[in-house]
Formats: structure tokens, C-alpha cells, sequence
């Protein structure tokens, strides 16, 4: 088994079918960085669980960051009676979707960056597949397929089982701003920034 | 029971619409939806902006309620995809949003919503989605 799996055993994904795909995925982004350290990489693993912590929404909802690997990152989400959109069937509203799909493409683009930087939402799209069933946690995963200086480009999956069976498919681009001449004052870049020194060092 | 009082038993009766805390008003067919500011809308902490899926989550509300009224269906109309533009950070304030039906089908519609805050011409983000609106989709 590789070992990345051994790492998400919540995520029930179909590991057979991801294996080959995360190889070709590792050596390219180790290809990418050169022999360089990812002390940006490492920084986001080791704070993994203060991600979605800070973020209040993805707190009231009930988000879950279950996993991070270079250009991935997993996540679930409880089924609660208070987020149901369709009371005669008590499916979890596509607005739930919308929010895990949107936090987790953006925490998967984070994982590429070589360099502490603010990141936007530029444009979302959801497609409905199938409705998520009543009581049951909904899985996702995001992968960032593509990067450049100013934008990333993501793909996300949310499903019960395995991806075979979706409940929605996201595709999101998102704005990657500089902030190193930003004034300090911001606690998260400040700390970014401090760690970043201290590794690097 | 007119239209609009049909949506507004909908919405009332669903709980994710409640747990939002979004509003309604109807004039005729047009509507405006209102989303009270709530703290723990805060997608970004430290600007203080709301969530993007919050956004959209009220955006999709938005334009399946303009279908609904302009319908004679018995339940809201089910998404079949929405795409997001996000056009501005939106602040830790009030968000409205209005909905434009450009096509109601047999089967499908075809909606715009655009939501803003202090400025209506300066639209903090726009929706466009597809619904099933078919009794037996």
C-alpha cells in the first residue's frame, strides 16, 4: 500500500484507481521544486488542523480536514438536520457542497504555492450529479492540477463511497495575489512568514 | 394562497434557509433576497469577508426562489449545476441579490443572480445556474 493512503484511511477512496495517478503526481511536483526543501509544504502539514479552524463558516458547518498531500487535500462533512434543503427528502442542501467544494480546492491550491501568498475565489462551478443521502457523512477531495503565477486551477469530487458514485463535481479557479510588500499586521502571514525563516535557516 | 406566500412557506420549511436566516421581498413577480449579516458567515477572518460558498449558498437560494415564483411548480426546482463568478470580496456586512429567469422551459430553466452590498452596480458576486423544473425529474 502506499503509504499516502495509510494517512487517509477516512476517506474510503478507491486506492486501487489513485495509486498510479498520485505517482505521475509526486515526481511531477518534485520535478517542479528541484531538490529544493518544501518548507512551505511542510508548514501547511504541520498546521493542517488550524485551517479550517480559522475559518468560521467552514466551522459552523461542520467541516472536517481529514487529509493534505501535495495538490490534494480531503475533507467530510457531517449530515445535520439544520442544513437539509429539501425537507421532504432531508438532502443536505447543494449550498453545503458549494462551501466544502470552494474551502477545499483552495486548500489543495495552497498546497502547491512556493511562497506564502492571499489567495480568491475567481469563479466556481458545481455540477449536481446525484443527491447526497440522508444521514450520511459526505467525503470530498480537491486536487490542483494546474498552476501558474497568478492563478490555480482546481478540480473537486464529493461522493459517499468512492468517487465513482459523485454527488457533485466542482471545477474552481483561484486568484493568487503577492503579498510580499504587504505591511505586516496580518497574524497568518506574519506567522507564515516567521515560520518560513526559522526552517529555511 | 398566493405565490409569494407559497415561497415563503418554502423557505420556512426548509432548515438550511432558516440556518441562513435569508429573506424575501416580493414585489409582483420581482424579488429581492436579503441575507443578514451573521458572524459566522466569516470566511476570512482576518478581513472580515464573508465565505464564498456562503455567498453561493445564498445565490443558489436566490435563484431557485425567482424560478419557483415565476412557476406553477408544487416544490422548489432541483440544481443541476451553477457556475460563480466571484467579482469583489464581500464584507462582514448585509448581502441582497435578485435573480433574472432567462429561460423556464418544460423541463429546464435557465437563471442569473447577481448579490451585492452597499452598491448595486458594484456586484460582489453572480451566479448562473441551470434547474430541473419537471414534476417528475
Amino acid at each position: 500500500m502506499a503509504p499516502w493512503i495509510a494517512l487517509f484511511p477516512k476517506n474510503g477512496i478507491d486506492a486501487y484507481a489513485n495509486v498510479n495517478f498520485m505517482q505521475r503526481k509526486q515526481v511531477r511536483f518534485m520535478s517542479d521544486a528541484g531538490e529544493e526543501k518544501d518548507v512551505l509544504f511542510e508548514l501547511i502539514q504541520q498546521n493542517a488542523a488550524k485551517i479550517i479552524a480559522n475559518v468560521p463558516w467552514a466551522q459552523a458547518l461542520g467541516f472536517e480536514l481529514t487529509g493534505i498531500e501535495k495538490g490534494r487535500a480531503f475533507a467530510q462533512v457531517a449530515w445535520r438536520e439544520d442544513l437539509v434543503g429539501d425537507p421532504a427528502s432531508g438532502v443536505i442542501h447543494g449550498g453545503i457542497l458549494t462551501a466544502l467544494l470552494d474551502n477545499l480546492c483552495g486548500i489543495a491550491a495552497y498546497t502547491v504555492l512556493k511562497e506564502p501568498k492571499s489567495m480568491a475565489t475567481l469563479d466556481l462551478r458545481i455540477d449536481y450529479m446525484r443527491p447526497a443521502e440522508k444521514g450520511r457523512n459526505i467525503l470530498a477531495e480537491a486536487e490542483c492540477y494546474h498552476f501558474t503565477r497568478n492563478v490555480a486551477f482546481t478540480h473537486a469530487w464529493a461522493y459517499h463511497e468512492t468517487r465513482d458514485k459523485v454527488i457533485a463535481t466542482a471545477a474552481g479557479a483561484f486568484a493568487l495575489n503577492d503579498i510580499s510588500r504587504w505591511a505586516s499586521g496580518n497574524e497568518a502571514i506574519e506567522y507564515a512568514r516567521k515560520m518560513l525563516a526559522e526552517k529555511s535557516s | 394562497m398566493s405565490r409569494a406566500e407559497e415561497l415563503e412557506a418554502f423557505l420556512s420549511s426548509t432548515p438550511f434557509a432558516q440556518y441562513l436566516g435569508i429573506r424575501c421581498t416580493v414585489m409582483g413577480d420581482e424579488m429581492t433576497a436579503i441575507l443578514p449579516f451573521q458572524p459566522k458567515f466569516v470566511g476570512n477572518a482576518a478581513i472580515n469577508a464573508i465565505h464564498g460558498g456562503c455567498t453561493g449558498a445564498f445565490l443558489e437560494l436566490t435563484a431557485m426562489s425567482q424560478v419557483f415564483l415565476q412557476s406553477e411548480l408544487s416544490r422548489p426546482p432541483k440544481p443541476i449545476n451553477i457556475t460563480i463568478d466571484y467579482l469583489r470580496s464581500a464584507k462582514g456586512e448585509d448581502l441582497y441579490a435578485r435573480a433574472i429567469v432567462h429561460k423556464l422551459g418544460q423541463r429546464m430553466a435557465s437563471v442569473r443572480a447577481e448579490a451585492w452590498q452597499a452598491e448595486r452596480d458594484k456586484p460582489v458576486a453572480a451566479l448562473q445556474a441551470h434547474f430541473l423544473v419537471s414534476e417528475d425529474g
